[in-house]
């Protein structure tokens, strides 16, 4: 294992988010706050509780989970794509690292960003509203895993996007409906019956349901059912990489 | 001893069935400077890719200090730097962490004092907490230069190092490359500017459609493939060249005042002592007489267009 080689592409992944700190930690911040005003405020002080939660505790677990989905997909994806783009991964494909080696160092800086500001957004929720979390360790757990599948699912679309518009794709068209329709802001026990089975077709909605457990032990799917997706969606991700790394598919010609 | 980079029929096909590599045989000896000259498409980029690991080959071997490029790629790469011919660089990354994240991605500890001392032999050292896109071309040339050179690899490859470099910076570069040689650091270089590969290289290889057409030493090629011309400066004006001399691959000068003759200096008879005796019968009284040789360059297009006849 080439460690330093490891540690070269995770440092220098983490380099680009260090020289944007601000714009990395501040507009999170501000989102998460104009998700407060707007549910929580205006719109969470006409629904009572939900599942036994004040209204603005319980979307705090599917805002976070919103955030680190998208964060951790556009890093990955932007993380392997520019360089494609600029032509500079000429130096990674002729450096003594293996593929496994490449992913680490891609994925792990991606999941680190994402993990970062998903605390800071529990930080910031913190602030305005009250948050008990039922289960820390299940919490840590979930939001790891999650940090990582769709870091994964980010650094394929990476290799897979030939432009910035499709990098922009999958994100926009698949996974924000996929994740607000997941129950971010609401249980799918406020769905009519159809609706509620249909949602159970969302994967997203399995991530969601078993982080908010973490936190308020209310959950729409049973947990290890959650777990059990997240797992299976690793295992697809890993997969799919495995299979271009041996192909060398948009990566090697 | 062994040569540091040894290529046997080494070929790539791409997918769409072009053959790029059509089997290559090369053998480098360590500390030499080989040029590799060929047309555009030629195959030069496609080479130097394969053998650093950028694209895989469809059949044959390579060896760099003894390990093999496929199954022994960790080290085989360890011993490659690579200086593409395009300038690579993320535009917003500082030029000091540049060379540390190479050195760190070929899996070398960090050493300050060697990444300064790079930045420093590139005049790069003032600019090492700037970020790459406030570099000029020619600065960028060099952060990448130096990055090759950061994991202290033993082989050099440079892709048209100076394509697209104005005059003094080409001068640097080549003082560059002398002073790497001296350090015992082999390279291989592509070029389209033939002076230089016939002021630096030992050896030229000229390829052309994926096949190396020869190897040779630079001298030798110019002397076993160079043309040379004869002048024959004369006393007094000739209004032609006169029958004595006919049938004699000759020129005369419209002033009248120099004959030239072109030989092969491959030929077993140049024909040059019997031009001469014919000038003495003539009667054509000499004034001067110069030999040119023919460059590179010129070498260079009689093979390319011999091989595509």
């Amino acid at each position: 294992m080439n460690l330093l080689a490891i540690r070269a592409i995770y440092m220098n992944e983490m380099s680009r988010f260090f020289r944007t700190i601000l714009q990395s930690f501040v507009s999170p911040i501000i989102s998460t706050s104009l998700y407060f005003v707007v549910f929580g405020a205006a719109i969470g002080s006409r629904i009572d509780q939900v599942e036994g939660v004040s209204y603005g505790a319980f979307i705090v677990p599917g805002l976070v989970m919103l955030s680190v989905i998208m964060q951790s997909i556009s890093n990955a994806s932007f993380g392997i794509y520019f360089p494609k783009f600029t032509g500079t991964f000429f130096e990674v494909l002729s450096a003594p690292v293996n593929f496994l080696e490449v992913l680490l160092g891609f994925v792990g800086a991606a999941a680190t960003k994402a993990l970062f500001i998903g605390l800071v957004i529990l930080g910031t929720a913190s602030i305005f509203v009250h948050i008990s979390i039922a289960h820390p360790f299940a919490m840590v757990a979930f939001l790891l895993l999650t940090c990582l599948a769709f870091a994964l699912l980010g650094f394929i679309i990476g290799i897979w996007a030939k432009n910035f518009e499709q990098l922009q794709l999958v994100p926009l068209l698949v996974v924000t409906p996929l994740v607000f329709l997941g129950g971010s802001f609401y249980s799918t026990s406020m769905l009519p019956p159809f609706w509620q089975t249909v949602t159970l077709c969302n994967p997203v909605l399995y991530l969601i349901s078993g982080f908010r457990w973490a936190f308020f032990e209310t959950a729409d799917v049973p947990v290890g059912i959650s777990l059990l997706a997240i797992f299976l969606f690793l295992c697809i991700c890993i997969g799919v990489i495995w299979r271009i790394f041996q192909t060398g598919w948009r990566l090697r010609d | 001893m062994a040569p540091i980079l040894q290529v046997k029929d080494l070929r790539k096909t791409y997918e769409g069935g072009f053959e790029a590599l059509k089997g290559i045989n090369l053998d480098i000896e360590e500390g030499e400077i080989l040029a590799l000259l060929g047309p555009n498409g030629a195959g030069k980029t496609t080479l130097i890719s394969t053998l650093c690991g950028i694209t895989q080959p469809t059949s044959g071997t390579a060896t760099v200090a003894g390990f093999d490029i496929r199954t022994d790629y960790r080290r085989a790469r360890e011993q490659i730097g690579l200086v593409p011919q395009e300038i690579h660089l993320e535009p917003f990354s500082y030029v000091g962490a540049n060379l540390h994240f190479s050195r760190g991605l070929f899996g070398k500890p960090r050493n300050d004092a060697l990444v300064d001392g790079l930045l420093k032999r590139f005049s790069l050292y003032d600019k090492r907490r700037n970020r790459v896109r406030e570099l000029s071309g020619g600065m960028k040339r060099r952060v990448l230069i130096g990055k090759a050179l950061a994991h202290e690899p033993k082989v050099l490859f440079l892709d048209e190092p100076t394509a697209g470099v104005d005059v003094a910076l080409r001068k640097d570069m080549w003082d560059a490359v002398a002073e790497l040689k001296k350090e015992g650091v082999t390279i291989i270089l592509t070029t389209h500017y033939i002076e230089e590969a016939e002021a630096m290289a030992d050896r030229v290889a000229v390829i052309r459609k994926g096949e190396i057409l020869m190897v040779e030493q630079t001298s030798e090629l110019m002397q076993r493939l160079g043309r040379k011309v004869l002048t024959i400066e004369l006393r007094e004006p000739l209004a032609g060249i006169p029958p004595a001399l006919g049938g004699l691959d000759l020129e005369l000068a419209p002033d009248g005042l120099s004959l030239s003759y072109s030989y092969d200096t491959r030929a077993e008879r140049t024909g040059i002592a019997g031009l001469m005796a014919r000038v003495q019968e003539a009667g054509i009284v000499l004034k001067d007489i110069s030999t040119t040789e023919s460059t590179l360059e010129e070498i260079f297009v009689d093979l390319v267009s011999e091989g595509a006849q």
